[in-house]
């Protein structure tokens, strides 16, 4: 097990020209319609973001050790689980991977030189900024106590706290994600180079096609919900007050339409990742690629029609409960397809263990789990049950944070050398993914039986008959904070004092490989002419085996 | 050393339990469904890290240049994996819902008990007339139906041991159900976050036998049932001048109509239910009878959410005495 791959090749030279060298200053960064500097502009406000969320995260799971709770009054308990929830989800998750991944790659994964709109890309970026920082400053100078999700009329009538200027946070940012959307959707479309047809585009290219779909036909509909809860707040128009004929329901049909697809905005771009890395570290053609494919677009799809099972207990008639539990069940079909069709692609491979392929093993355990225990929350008679408590916090974690965060952890990793043109020491990337995976099972997992047990989220005290099991969660959110640290300080490290990486360290496929790390300013020298399906690594066909050379095992 | 062991697991099991009560009669049946999930959800996973462990290990790169044999894609393979978990969905979901139906049937024999949710208590009312706060008395082995609505936010009224939980939802009521099987102190739990103290907002269900809740219920004070109150109120804010129950006042009877649908004014047909009932109070041009004049002024702001329970209970005794009646 090699120190990455560089002890291999004689060590490479950096690139006398690439778009990190090419203009110096802050003005060079902030005026940038580079789209690979956006990208990184976006990794760093995230990470900002994940930072202050993650704080929130810790000190909740500190307070939750005791049952009467051991740091805060119930008040600023409320405003932190709302922080750590609206920071995450808006200003860390959706943009995570599209933003950051996909803002590098997609030009480089398709052979263009740069996004179709590159001035609109730097504008989606300055408003993500504006809309994260109204954010920030309604977190900060008062805080939120609604939770996440806004609900009325506690949001709009009751709550004492900043809700406006913290919703007017995420529907600002909500246009950046607009834009972004529309801004990929014409890039995949207009800008493939000669000879990348739909079918020889790589996996992430499609997931994040399906995302943008979502971005585009999904965020509209939240920035209104949040505009309207704003009026009301403002101006009491009265359309969630039931007091003057309006209906708190509507909210949570509008506010779910948008978020129920928002997760999948999340695991999909995740999904595409995991493509990418599982085929690179197995050496394979991945298995069955126009069901991987499909079964991104079809979750797009169904992840529109299944908002209602967020409402099984509000008291919607049983046929609505019936028809939502039907139709949430068949978007976990896609994403079954989507396991084992990766599990296959391990199957004859040529398999080596470098960090960004442990993450991907690890998404593809915890993104099961994670799915599996949906189907507990889809069947109606158990959600009932389960529904508000801690069983669906675990189930959401391990698809956001095992699932989602592990791929965009993963993929940094991977993509890293190719982003910064430096090499990363690996053993401590795999002993922090190790720490990661175990600090995150060991804090969700206790959560399952906390739920099953009864329970009820947002608690800030809670029957002492809960502690054990609390006590467990908490600790493992420390470990799992440490693992988060570590890589934050040798991937900084390495910007400076990594070995070369040279084009392609990984040997893997894909012509955001072909280039030079970093790329250049314009990517490519040339634009590339595609004359092969994606992932098209050697393989020795199985009848010509075992008489050709440099076989592996079977 | 074994003996020590073993009280230690004893009491990590009393401090950590791993199963809620199970104290209602729906209670196994989900458990039953919970464990058949849990069963699926093992097997899968174990399924899945089984082939990425055997795999990790048996095709793991030997050597940097060594080329893997290529696998193709078999239609029949795919095929395989999308339809077996499509048929355990099918049977999940049919067997989910058969239950979720059931349960949303009250019988017809349930006790009603009314419950107020405000922030951040939870407010009960005995059909017989005593109140609660916090807590919930009942008998063991009787049907339970909970209405309950909300003074202010939304919250959700649940009891973890019998395994059922609703929204409280200001403007409107829902109901659940149970049947207590086992006598017992569980607890009762706000689901949905309604602010500051939601997490205080929790109380305990008393489950008595049939002799011991007998006693509790005389050993309160003494009151008058919840229609009753209902009543002397239909007649202290002057409704029965015009709700006649003949039928030949001003406005409609109101006997029997609780159930029923009725077709309103604007051409929809609603069934009167406690929600309908508020809403005339309320807002009662918004559910206006035609063939009757427009003329009843709205109680809003002069009837509290305890009297209005009282009205509604009084108005709904008013249909089943008239069922019995035939």
């Amino acid at each position: 097990m090699s120190t990455a791959t560089a002890d291999l090749n004689p060590a490479p030279a950096e690139p006398a020209v690439n778009y990190l060298n090419n203009s110096y200053g802050i003005k060079s960064w902030l005026l940038t319609f580079d789209h690979k500097r956006i990208g990184l502009l976006y990794l760093a406000s995230i990470t900002v973001m994940f930072l202050v969320g993650g704080v929130a995260a810790t000190l909740m799971r500190l307070h939750l050790v005791e049952p009467q709770g051991a740091l805060f009054e119930p008040e600023t308990y409320n405003k932190m689980f709302s922080t750590h929830g609206i920071i995450m989800v808006f200003f860390f998750l959706v943009p995570s991977i599209p933003a950051t991944l996909g803002n590098f790659l997609i030009p480089l994964m398709i052979g263009a030189r740069d996004v179709a709109f590159p001035k609109l890309n730097l504008m989606s970026w300055y408003i993500f900024i504006t809309g994260a920082s109204l954010a920030l400053y309604g977190t900060i100078s008062g805080g939120v106590d609604t939770g996440w999700t806004f609900y009325p009329p506690y949001s709009s009538l009751y709550s004492q706290t900043h809700v406006v200027p913290v919703a007017m946070g995420i529907f600002i940012a909500g246009f950046s994600s607009i834009l972004t959307g529309l801004n990929f959707i014409v890039t995949i479309h207009k800008m493939r180079a000669p000879g990348m047809t739909w079918f020889r585009l790589p996996l992430f290219i499609w997931a994040m096609y399906a995302t943008s779909l979502i971005f585009v036909l999904g965020t509209p509909v939240i920035a209104i919900t949040l505009f309207l809860l704003a009026l009301e707040r403002l101006l009491h128009v009265g359309i969630f007050d039931p007091a003057v004929g309006g209906d708190p329901l509507l909210f949570q049909h509008l506010f779910w339409f948008y978020s129920h697809p928002a997760v999948y905005i999340m695991i999909l771009p995740g999904m595409g990742v995991i493509s990418e890395l599982i085929t690179a570290f197995s050496r394979k053609k991945i298995f069955g690629y126009s069901f991987v494919a499909f079964s991104s677009l079809s979750i797009a799809v169904i992840s529109f029609i299944v908002w209602g099972h967020h409402m099984f207990v509000t008291g919607q008639s049983i046929y609505a409960g019936l028809v939502f539990s039907v139709l949430s069940f068949l978007v976990a079909i896609p994403s079954a397809v989507k396991v084992f069709n990766w599990t296959a692609t391990l199957y004859r491979g040529s398999i080596s263990y470098e960090a960004p392929m442990l993450y991907a093993l690890g998404f593809i355990g915890l993104f099961t789990i994670g799915g599996l225990t949906g189907l507990f929350l889809a069947s109606l008679a158990t959600d009932v049950h389960l529904n508000g408590t801690y069983f669906i916090v675990a189930h959401f974690h391990y698809i956001m944070v095992g699932g989602a965060v592990m791929a965009y952890l993963g993929g940094i990793h991977f993509w890293w050398p190719k982003i910064s043109g430096r090499l990363y020491p690996d053993m401590w990337a795999r002993i922090s993914a190790a720490i990661i995976f175990l600090g995150f099972n060991l804090t969700f997992f206790p959560q399952f039986m906390l739920g099953y047990l009864g329970m009820p989220r947002r608690y800030a005290v809670y029957p002492a008959e809960f502690q054990v099991l609390n006590v467990l969660s908490s600790a493992g959110a420390s470990i799992l904070g440490i693992g988060y640290i570590i890589p934050l300080i040798y991937l900084t490290w390495s910007m400076r004092y990594g070995p070369v990486a040279g084009p392609n360290p990984w040997k893997a496929k894909g012509l955001e490989w072909t280039t030079q790390s970093p790329p250049l300013p314009e990517n490519f020298e040339e634009i590339p002419i595609v004359t092969e399906d994606a992932y098209n690594y050697p393989a020795i066909e199985p009848h010509e085996y075992p008489n050709a050379p440099g076989v592996a095992r079977v | 050393m074994m003996a020590l062991l073993h009280s230690a697991l004893c009491n990590l099991a009393m401090t950590m339990p791993f199963q809620p009560p199970a104290a209602s009669s729906t209670a196994q049946d989900i458990d039953r469904l919970y464990l058949v999930l849990s069963g699926i959800t093992i097997f899968f996973t174990v399924l899945i890290f089984s082939c990425i462990f055997v795999f990790m290990v048996k095709y793991r790169r030997r050597k940097d240049d060594e080329i893997p044999i290529a696998t193709h894609t078999p239609l029949l393979v795919e095929l395989t994996w999308t339809i077996i978990p499509s048929l355990i969905c099918a049977v999940l979901f049919v067997w989910a819902s058969a239950l979720y139906v059931r349960n949303g049937r009250p019988p017809a024999s349930s006790v009603e008990v009314f419950v107020i949710g405000k922030q951040w208590m939870w407010h009960l009312q005995h059909p017989e007339g005593p109140r609660e706060i916090n807590e919930l008395h009942v008998p063991v082995n009787v049907p339970i139906k909970i209405t309950m609505t909300s003074q202010d936010v939304i919250h959700d009224f649940y009891i973890p041991a019998f395994r059922v939980k609703k929204d409280a939802l200001p403007g409107r009521f829902t109901s659940l159900w149970f049947t207590p099987t086992e006598t017992g102190t569980y607890h009762l739990f706000c689901a949905q976050y309604c602010g500051t103290n939601h997490s205080e907002m929790i109380g305990w269900v008393y489950v008595m036998t049939p002799t011991d809740y007998a006693n509790w219920l005389a050993g309160g004070e003494k009151s008058e049932s919840l229609a009753q109150q209902g009543a002397r109120l239909f007649s202290q804010y002057g409704c029965n001048n015009c709700h006649v129950p003949e039928g030949n006042g001003q406005a409609p009877s109101l006997v029997g109509v609780y159930g029923k649908p009725e077709k309103l004014q604007n051409g929809e047909t609603k069934v009167v239910d406690e929600t309908l009932i508020q809403q005339a109070i309320l807002v009662p041009n918004s559910v206006h009878l035609p063939n009757y004049k427009p003329i009843m002024p709205t109680y809003q702001g002069q009837i509290d959410q305890d009297q209005m329970l009282q009205l509604i209970a009084y108005v709904k005794s008013l249909g089943s005495e008239e069922r019995n009646g035939k």
